[in-house]
């Protein structure tokens, strides 16, 4: 019976693709399981880390850092994470919007924009938009070192050293829940004060903290370690974000290819159906002829 | 006075303990600091050694740092360790190995030897043995 081959076919392609969907779907989810827990195991250390350096901007140094400083803005440095995978729904599509957006604010007010990107995803996006692409880290895999990402991330803190950009942002997914990721911007350098406040801690006015072994050494490798692992939870969180971006995309695929077939199946019976019905009023026809 | 304070001991991999202690004492850069509430604001990093937290009931728990930062506000301690474990979970056997193992590549010194990372392998097992005799004293 020729006439259902085509819709056969289809439907026989369609039942293929939604394996594969499928199968995606359980990956993601067991690997979103894994790059969560990475996810909140980092999470204390750097919400402590926070904590620190909130205390730290409300004091009053002696010895004044140069992270400690504002300065008045005419470049300014964007590190942006994204997935090195597609198949992950909106995910990139609404980050680079976030950034972008972001970006043709500071042209606005005649600000300059370098970008770090980290993620062949904002690479690909980076370079068909356009803009200053200084640094790039690609492939940092499911399980990224801090040593994967610490060269892009040394390219813009030495630009901030050297004068050449006056601020610092990351760019990346926050991890609400499965089914909720926020793109979101986030101020690095220098180091945003309004975090918290010290007087419930039993200080307020002028104070400073002792410093062992001296102020200069004790604030730059802090300083340091925080950027570090700043860079790192956000790298992290983007990859529980992709996990858990790729497994609802991947549901929302694997249903659509099943209603796709329920349609298909109706009519390719139908069409099937209706070729019985008009054979055999052929042959009714036939007969009643002779 | 409080007689407690918060404390926070964090590593890059987890948290190890958050709660009210009594005191902390730990190995900073420039010596050994006991921290009590009420202690002036301080930051030090932290050399590699033990970190002992006495709690509430006067018991108390030893870890070991490699290393770290260790932040004093007058109602709160912040322990900021690169890595850090349980003074229970260490390896007595694997620490006495890696000093002889460091020990014998300085006295070998290849071509291809660093130097720099030897003295810090070698201070971090000295430290690990040092909690761990310390833990059986006050076992024993």
């Amino acid at each position: 019976m020729a006439v259902g081959k085509e819709i056969r076919n289809q439907i026989g392609s369609i039942k293929n693709t939604q394996k594969i969907t499928s199968a995606m779907q359980l990956v993601a989810a067991s690997k979103m399981r894994k790059a969560q827990e990475r996810m909140g195991s980092t999470r204390p250390y750097a919400d402590r880390i926070l904590d620190v350096i909130g205390h730290l901007a409300h004091a009053n140094p002696e010895y004044n850092h140069l992270y400690l400083e504002e300065r008045e803005v005419k470049r300014v440095g964007y590190i942006i994470v994204s997935t090195d995978r597609g198949l992950c729904g909106g995910l990139n599509a609404n980050l680079f919007k976030q950034a972008v957006a972001a970006m043709g604010e500071q042209h606005g007010r005649g600000v300059e924009v370098d970008l770090a990107v980290i993620g062949s995803k904002a690479l690909g996006f980076f370079r068909s938009f356009g803009g200053n692409v200084v640094a790039t880290a690609g492939n940092v895999g499911d399980q990224p070192t801090v040593a994967d990402l610490i060269g892009s991330v040394k390219v813009m803190m030495d630009a901030y050293e050297s004068g050449r950009i006056d601020r610092l942002y990351v760019v990346y997914n926050q991890f609400v829940n499965t089914m909720t990721q926020k793109p979101n911007v986030q101020q690095l350098l220098p180091l945003p004060k309004e975090t918290g406040s010290t007087e419930q801690l039993g200080m307020n006015g002028h104070w400073d903290y002792i410093y062992e072994p001296d102020a200069a050494a004790v604030l730059n490798a802090l300083l340091i370690r925080y950027i570090e692992s700043l860079v790192y939870q956000s790298v992290v969180e983007n990859l529980a974000c992709e996990q858990a971006a790729r497994m609802v995309a991947m549901k929302a695929a694997t249903d659509n290819a099943g209603q796709l077939m329920d349609e298909l199946a109706l009519i390719y019976n139908k069409a099937r159906q209706a070729a019985i019905t008009q054979e055999i009023s052929e042959i009714v026809g036939g007969a009643a002829a002779l | 006075m409080a007689k407690t304070m918060q404390c926070h001991v964090v590593s890059a991999e987890e948290s190890l303990y958050s709660g009210e202690v009594q005191m902390v004492i730990a190995a900073g850069d420039l010596g050994d600091l006991g921290i009590t509430p009420g202690h002036a604001p301080l930051i030090t990093t932290l050399k590699p050694g033990p970190v002992r937290l006495v709690f509430e009931d006067g018991s108390d728990e030893l870890f070991y740092v490699s290393g770290g930062f260790l932040e004093v506000v007058p109602t709160q301690v912040t322990l900021l360790a690169d890595t850090a474990e349980r003074a229970d979970n260490l390896d007595e056997s694997a620490a006495l190995q890696a000093q002889e193992e460091v020990k014998r590549l300085l006295a070998e010194q290849q071509a291809d030897f660093d130097y720099s990372r030897a003295a810090v392998e070698l201070a971090e097992a000295v430290a690990r043995i040092r909690v761990i005799e310390q833990l059986r004293k006050r076992r024993a």
